[in-house]
């Protein structure tokens, strides 16, 4: 080992190099290698076959190299209203629920990051220990609790504060509460971290100066937060664009979510190459919002 | 200096308090960490409140800021009870231990903060900020931001932050306790320089008494959630009325011993200690019987080699242990009765009659130097 990096030094690898190479090859061998194998489905030509879609390059018969790109699949998604209507919605639930849970999460964190040492680690234990359960799991318990006769419904019925079961499952409203619980964690996590180094001094400060315990708030607590909620708005927003299983469960047949489609595409049509393309498309919106973020944040660091 | 200046209204019963605190407490639980706490501060003062950590002198300025209500007890400010008002519509302002400085505003902002949520015209605000600014001398940090300052340039911000809204009460939370050495001392005359210029009361909080004798005007030695002593620094440290005031503030040699002649303009008081009795050129209203301490400052003791023309407050020693500090030296005399007594001598000359340790020398001070406590 110590004469194989002796001989590496001699020929120009410093073992400085060497330490840093490694989480590169790992992002080559598991994000970049991945990245180009789809983007190479998602540009082949779909094929009733195993795998399912023709190869890219290939020799002819008259010893000619061949390179066929087939763009009809990102065409494919602009010709049907399906899938802008699908990523648009996407976009727009990722989006809301984000809101959702940060307006959830923000007190909760708050409230944590204010508690005594003591209750500080309990309430703490209580936002992380539904990870012990599958998340699977835990939406499949939001369907008993939504079902026309569930657990809701029944309760409400036998108060006697309605007569009719109210339909809760498969709405708009379920795949919500769904996806802000499954999130909030990772939305009370960060803002946690954020505020418990929050020097508290600071806040009395602002109100020796005449702030209104409210105007504090906003004017210090909130501004010095930010970067925690963007690393939450991060948690929740990614995922969240591409949540296929809540929207299945809780949302129903009419949610329409790229994370669905891409399933049914994949999975049902057995169509490797749109789904990569759809793929494709949704890191291409993505990528440039998790830049803006990184960029933000070493803005706000610099401060 | 200005402050003092104006008189000493606290001698003045007819004198209208500035500040005054009636009776407070402040318990946690159990636990009592303001007790029963009455203090009048006037107008142009700089009071400091003096104490060792976990006296309460934190809680009482806290208490005075608004941050914690007292559990019994008024507060009043220029003649108004506000110890029911909170803290942001206090006519006090309050310069944090941490500065708290808002490390996401630039010096300007930060300064600007208290003017703006009041609402004061910008050109005002503008027009007050740069003359504070001016005042602490960074008029030209006014676009820096808080991170890119040395400590004493926060200072002077959180400072300027504070003076900016023109509160007629200003409270320091240990003012100078971050900064090194030589600029604490170069501050603390800036300090006085900037009240005494502006005319707003002070109150300091501090555990550093060299701080405390140099900006007040009257310090309280707190002791345990209660007031101990207060009064003017030479008071304070001339005439402390116990045994823990005159040890806490400048180093103090004390002989236990009992009165054994008491007279209305002198008593005398015999100390197993000291080998013998100690002449006290005044009288003290004491019980017959009582354990007394008769307090004696080190640089109050004169050392010879030679025996002194005086009869009474002598007493002989042994040379145990000399420091040099340059301006002047503290030497440890052990008594024969083991008892180790502190002298401290200015160093007048440069070549002065060398007292060496493992010397026998006479110790004897004034009649007027013993200070007597009871407790």
């Amino acid at each position: 080992m110590q004469g194989l990096l002796r001989r590496l030094e001699r020929a120009g690898v410093s073992s400085r190099s060497l330490v840093l190479a490694l989480p590169y090859l790992w992002l080559i061998a598991f994000f970049v290698a991945p990245f180009l194998i789809v983007l190479k489905i998602s540009l082949s030509h779909t094929a009733l076959a195993i795998p399912p879609y023709k190869p890219l390059i290939e020799w002819t018969s008259r010893s000619v190299l061949e390179i066929r790109l087939d763009l009809r699949n990102y065409l494919a998604m602009f010709s049907h209203r399906l899938y802008g209507d699908a990523f648009l919605n996407s976009l727009k639930v990722a989006f809301l629920s984000t809101v959702f849970s940060l307006a959830i999460g923000y007190p909760m964190a708050y409230g944590i990051a204010r508690a005594g040492a003591r209750a500080r680690g309990v309430l703490l234990l209580l936002v992380v220990l539904p990870f012990w359960t599958s998340q699977l799991l835990r939406i499949y318990a939001w369907v008993g609790l939504f079902k026309a006769n569930g657990l809701i419904n029944s309760t409400l019925l036998s108060l006697g504060v309605i007569h009719q079961p109210l339909t809760l499952l498969f709405t708009p409203f379920a795949m919500y509460v769904g996806i802000v619980y499954s999130y909030l964690p990772y939305v009370i996590l960060p803002l946690y971290a954020n505020l418990e180094k929050l020097d508290w001094q600071l806040v009395e400060a602002a109100q020796d100066l005449g702030c209104r315990p409210w105007q504090a708030f906003y004017k210090v607590t909130l501004p010095l937060s930010r970067n925690g909620i963007l690393a939450a708005s991060m948690l929740v927003f990614i995922p969240a664009t591409g949540e296929f299983v809540i929207p299945t469960l809780l949302g129903g047949p009419n949610s329409l979510m790229m994370g669905r489609i891409l399933w049914d595409e994949f999975f049902g049509n057995r169509d490797w190459p749109v789904a990569s393309a759809i793929a494709i498309v949704m890191l291409l919106v993505l990528v440039p919002c998790m830049m803006a973020y990184l960029s933000i944040q070493s803005r706000g660091s610099d401060a | 200096m200005g402050h003092r200046s104006a008189g000493e209204p606290w001698n003045d019963p007819d004198a209208r308090p500035y500040v005054e605190l009636r009776r407070v407490t402040k318990k946690y639980g159990e636990f009592t960490a303001v007790d029963d706490v009455s203090l009048k501060i006037y107008e142009r003062e700089i009071f400091c409140l003096l104490g060792a950590s976990g006296c309460g002198k934190t809680t009482l300025l806290r208490m005075l800021g608004g941050f914690e209500a007292p559990t019994a007890g008024r507060i009043l400010i220029d003649g108004e009870d506000v110890t029911d008002v909170p803290p942001y519509e206090r006519p006090v302002n309050m310069m944090f231990q941490s500065y708290a400085l808002f490390p996401h505003m630039n010096v300007e902002q930060n300064v600007a903060f208290g003017l703006k949520q009041d609402r004061v015209p910008k050109a005002q605000i503008r027009e007050r900020v740069a003359a504070m600014l001016e005042m602490v001398q960074l008029g030209e940090y006014a676009k820096r931001k808080v991170g890119q300052l040395s400590g004493g340039q926060r200072q002077r911000v959180a400072l300027a932050r504070a003076l900016v809204k023109r509160p007629k009460l200003l409270l320091l939370d240990e003012p100078l306790g971050a900064l090194d050495k030589k600029l604490r001392e170069h501050t603390q005359f800036e300090l006085i320089g900037l009240q005494d210029k502006l005319g707003v009361t002070f109150l300091v909080v501090t555990h550093d008494q060299e701080e405390a004798m140099t900006l007040a005007s009257r310090i309280g030695v707190m002791e345990r959630g209660t007031i101990a002593q207060a009064g003017t620094p030479a008071e304070i440290y001339e005439y402390p009325n116990s045994k823990f005031v005159a040890d806490f503030i400048g180093s103090v040699n004390l002989f236990e011993g009992r009165l054994v002649e008491d007279e209305p303009e002198h008593v005398r008081i015999a100390s197993e200690e000291i080998g013998g009795t100690i002449l006290v050129g005044h009288g003290i209203s004491s019980a017959p019987d009582a354990t007394l301490w008769a307090a004696l400052r080190p640089e109050k003791i004169a050392m010879s080699l030679g025996a002194p023309a005086q009869t009474d407050n002598v007493a002989r020693g042994v040379v145990q242990d000399v420091a040099y500090l340059g301006d002047l030296s503290i030497y440890v005399v052990r008594l024969p009765t083991g008892k180790l007594v502190r002298i401290t001598r200015p160093n007048l000359a440069r070549h002065a009659e060398p007292v060496e340790r493992d010397s026998e020398v006479y110790l004897c001070w004034d009649a007027a130097s013993p200070v007597v406590v009871t407790r």
